[in-house]
């Protein structure tokens, strides 16, 4: 791969932004600049860095460079009937949810930024599905970390950091994704319930050996996606009652969640820009509903709650905390910090880390942490 | 001064003896007196893991009771800089528990309760002694389970599977222990308190829970882990299938997978190790077939029917000799039994044995497997193998005699050389057992200077002084560069032109 023009361009501008201190902001399609704390430094165009570079479908393993267009990567893995079942989001090149711009976005954005979509909570995060990744340095060396096999144990487990790492680490020039083939049958059920319901009856089905996949709960409306093998998903759809949605409207309306421009989206944003923010707080999913106001799109089974309002980022904090989990400024003014501090030993430990892996701060400085 | 402390070779005997006199000191401040053993007698039972060919005497072993005791005691040898090694129950495959000769062994058998299952939530909540079997135990009332199940199950702890990341026979569907725990709770080398991951489906920052599990307890000391359960699904069923032919069996596997396919658990034995098993649990296996897959579904009894009948339908079409469908639980458990015995049912027909680990592309199986037979040929040894065929790991068991000094040289060069194959094939050198102190050398052939610099940067962000567990997992640049030399000399390293990955 080092001998690879394109690669090794990359690497010159790399090697030269470290001789004159220039730090550097690793950018792909720029579908995620919204994300995190603000973008610093020159822009490192990824996007010259493409293309798959093994698919072997009966391995359940693809290989991308990072610039490798998404949609291109999932074309790819449908030809075979096979999937990304963690669903990551796809963003309009646009700054909001709403622009209309075409969905975009890079494989490489898409595990540096380690976002997931609807299924998270049945299959799993973006993390769990790298089994390997190419990283580079600041002088210019390539190095790679795991592999293409399903197991591997041999040293560290640090292309798995790299899923949400927001680039402060290098950034990652190659990854090897695990990919599982799309489930056989899909069905979509609404019920029109309250919030408290709602999130009972899906712990509930949580605990029981039920196909389900994916959950929304929005305007006193829960949507459940079953998905699994033909007769599981018929058994369940029997048993859990509720309306059967139409399989076209269901798409649409998964698609659109994923994708985060669905209503709820669109009117966060209207939201965010009459000075409301957008927040994703990742709780325990059996957190009863949240004493906080504004609109809420509940993901992940309650695992996930989006919610969008004017309150301040410590109370968001606290109220995340006191339920296991932690708050992100998603969309918004950002003026106090977009993800949630870290306890002392995390933030040290995370502070070593930079330090040895990019000890000039040359990578997307702030983006994740001011210190880093 | 660091050098010195964790350098064995560098210290005299009247040095160790002032030494443990030192730490004894120390810890009896902490600890009550039967909680710490450093006379031979009581310190022998410590002295190897699962790996026994490799020993050593600790120079103080502590059996803490409480938190407060652990925190202490990794404080005062951080001050001291005394080398420390976490202990679960020692079932380790790597030498991962090994001893450091100047160091104290943390044994954490103490911390085996359960401390919450949260059926609602669908997690458990344990300490780091509990047994991996006891979680499913515990979980069985509400109707759940913990899904990785390694081998020894019935005896190794969740504190050595988070440190492993282990494996076990449903990975593919299932995922390996890092799927299924949500929060490590520990302490650093310091003795300070520290939470990787969290309640929440993620955490804020890097994800460090990545790096802790699998770290083999070189990062931190793992106290309290917070379990994934799965609703028990209501039925499993197993097909059995033969094939006469080892690379039609490895092409069944592949067809598996393209029909989209994920089997529960997907499982192969080569002819010698099906003979062995069915000596030892007289299972009823085809002693015909070059190679028996197991393969099985698990869900509901409409998505086990289903999924059956498509298995069935694959492996007809691959050319299986013989297919047999598992009536009951009781049959089931049968068809299992060989697998799960592989490793005693080794024992019995060879005074030793050397398990390897590896993980190869699927495809690569019937290549792996020639290229095995020859290196019987080659170093005079019989070995016999078992895959987890659904995540391409291998395990060939390398049947040797350890009194024989000749055998046991023979032995570890045959092993290394499938190592070397793994890796050029675009493999890995373990899948699940780690790296521990029986896998450095190999380390060096899967791992550039520059990736294995980076690795000791992970060690060192955690573990500055690098006390915790010291001499594991990655190997110096010395030692690397040592290895090199002799392999060199000894004309071993194959495929030179083959690229690592």
């Amino acid at each position: 791969m080092s001998d690879d023009p394109a690669l090794r361009r990359l690497i010159d501008r790399v090697q030269s932004a470290r001789a004159t201190r220039t730090p550097l902001c690793l950018r792909g399609h720029g579908s995620k600049d919204f994300y995190g704390e603000a973008l610093r430094g020159e822009p490192l165009d990824m996007t010259t860095l493409a293309g798959i570079a093994h698919y072997e479908p009966t391995e359940l393993v693809i290989t991308a460079r990072a610039g490798t267009p998404l949609a291109e990567l999932e074309a790819a893995l449908a030809e075979h009937g096979q999937c990304l079942a963690f669903e990551p989001p796809r963003f309009g090149a646009g700054d909001s949810a709403s622009s209309g711009a075409p969905r975009r976005g890079t494989v490489g954005g898409m595990v540096a930024t380690g976002l997931a979509g609807p299924s998270r909570a049945a299959v799993g995060g973006v993390r769990d599905f790298v089994l390997g990744a190419a990283l580079l340095d600041a002088s210019g060396e390539v190095m790679r970390f795991g592999g293409e096999v399903m197991k591997n144990v041999a040293g560290y487990d640090i292309a798995r950091v790299l899923a949400g790492s927001l680039g402060v680490l290098g950034p990652i020039v190659e990854v090897s994704l695990k990919v599982l083939p799309r489930p056989p049958a899909r069905a979509t059920l609404r019920f029109e319930w309250l919030q408290p319901r709602a999130l009972q009856q899906l712990q509930q089905w949580a605990g029981q050996p039920l196909p389900l996949r994916a959950s929304a709960w929005w305007n006193d409306m829960l949507v459940v996606q079953l998905a699994g093998a033909e007769a599981a998903v018929r058994a369940a759809c029997a048993s859990l009652g509720g309306e059967r949605i139409d399989p076209a409207t269901a798409d649409a309306f998964w698609t659109q969640l994923r994708d985060q421009c669905d209503e709820f989206f669109v009117a966060a944003d209207d939201a965010v820009r009459n000075g409301a923010t957008l927040w994703r707080l990742s709780v325990a999913g059996t957190s009863p509903p949240l004493a906080t106001e504004g609109e809420q799109l509940i993901e992940w089974h309650g695992a996930q709650r989006w919610i969008v309002n004017q309150a301040d980022a410590a109370t968001m904090r606290a109220l995340a905390a006191q339920h296991g989990g932690h708050a992100t400024e998603y969309r918004g003014a950002k003026r106090a910090g977009v993800f949630t501090p870290l306890a002392a030993p995390l933030a040290r430990i995370h502070r070593e880390l930079k330090a040895r892996f990019d000890p000039e701060h040359l990578f997307n400085p702030g983006r994740l942490y001011p210190e880093l | 001064m660091t050098t010195s402390v964790l350098d064995p070779q560098a210290v005299n005997g009247d040095e160790r003896v002032r030494r443990q006199a030192d730490v004894v000191a120390a810890l009896s401040a902490l600890l009550p007196p039967h909680a710490l053993l450093w006379r031979r007698e009581d310190t022998v039972p410590y002295e190897c893991d699962g790996l026994t060919a490799y020993r050593q005497q600790p120079l103080v072993v502590a059996l803490p009771e409480t938190e407060a005791q652990v925190a202490a005691l990794l404080k005062a040898c951080h001050a001291l800089q005394v080398p420390v090694v976490a202990r679960g129950a020692g079932t380790g495959l790597s030498g991962g528990a090994l001893p450091h000769a100047l160091g104290v062994t943390l044994s954490l058998a103490k911390f085996n309760r359960i401390v919450r299952i949260d059926p609602q939530a669908r997690t458990a909540l344990v300490q780091c002694g509990v047994r991996n079997a006891a979680i499913s135990e515990a979980a069985a009332a509400h109707g759940l389970y913990y899904a990785p199940d390694p081998s020894s199950q019935i005896a190794c702890t969740i504190g050595g599977n988070v440190a492993e990341n282990s494996g076990g026979v449903h990975c593919l569907k299932y995922g390996l222990t890092l799927h299924n725990v949500l929060k490590v709770r520990g302490y650093t080398v310091e003795g300070e308190a520290v939470e990787f991951g969290a309640d929440a489906l993620d955490a804020p920052g890097l994800d460090l829970l990545a790096l802790v599990v699998g770290s083999e307890g070189m990062l931190a000391v793992t106290l309290e882990v917070t379990v994934k359960l799965l609703p028990k699904p209501r039925v499993a069923r197993c097909l059995m299938a033969s094939f006469d032919d080892v690379a039609k069996a490895g092409d069944a596997v592949a067809a598996i997978i393209a029909d989209g396919l994920i089997p529960a658990g997907l499982e192969m034995m080569d002819k010698p190790m099906t003979a062995a098993v069915e000596a030892f649990v007289h299972a009823g296996y085809d002693l015909d077939a070059m190679a028996i897959l197991l393969c099985e579904s698990d869900g509901t009894p409409e998505e086990v029917d289903e999924e059956i009948a498509r298995m069935q339908a694959v492996l007809e079409h691959a050319g299986a000799t013989h297919l047999e469908v598992s009536r009951d639980e009781a049959q089931r458990l049968k068809f299992w039994s060989g697998r799960k015995n592989a490793f005693p049912a080794s024992g019995r027909i060879s005074p030793d044995y050397m398990c390897m680990d590896s993980t190869i592309p699927r495809k690569r199986l019937a290549e792996m497997l020639r290229a095995i037979t020859q290196m019987e040929g080659k170093h005079r040894l019989r070995c016999v193998n078992v895959f987890h065929a659904g995540d391409g790991n291998l395990h060939p068991l390398i049947l040797f005699d350890a009194n024989d000094a000749d055998e046991l040289h023979r032995a570890e060069a045959f092993g290394a050389e499938i190592l070397e194959l793994s890796v050029a094939l675009g493999g890995t050198v373990t899948g699940e057992h780690g790296v521990g102190i029986e896998k450095l050398n190999s380390m060096c052939v899967q791992f550039s200077e520059a990736e294995r610099e980076r690795m000791l940067d992970v060690k060192a962000a955690f573990d500055p002084a690098g006390t915790l567990n010291p001499g594991k997992v990655i190997p110096t640049l010395h030692r690397c560069a040592e290895y090199g030399r002799m392999h060199v000399k000894k004309g071993l390293l194959p495929f030179p032109e083959l690229e690592r990955f």
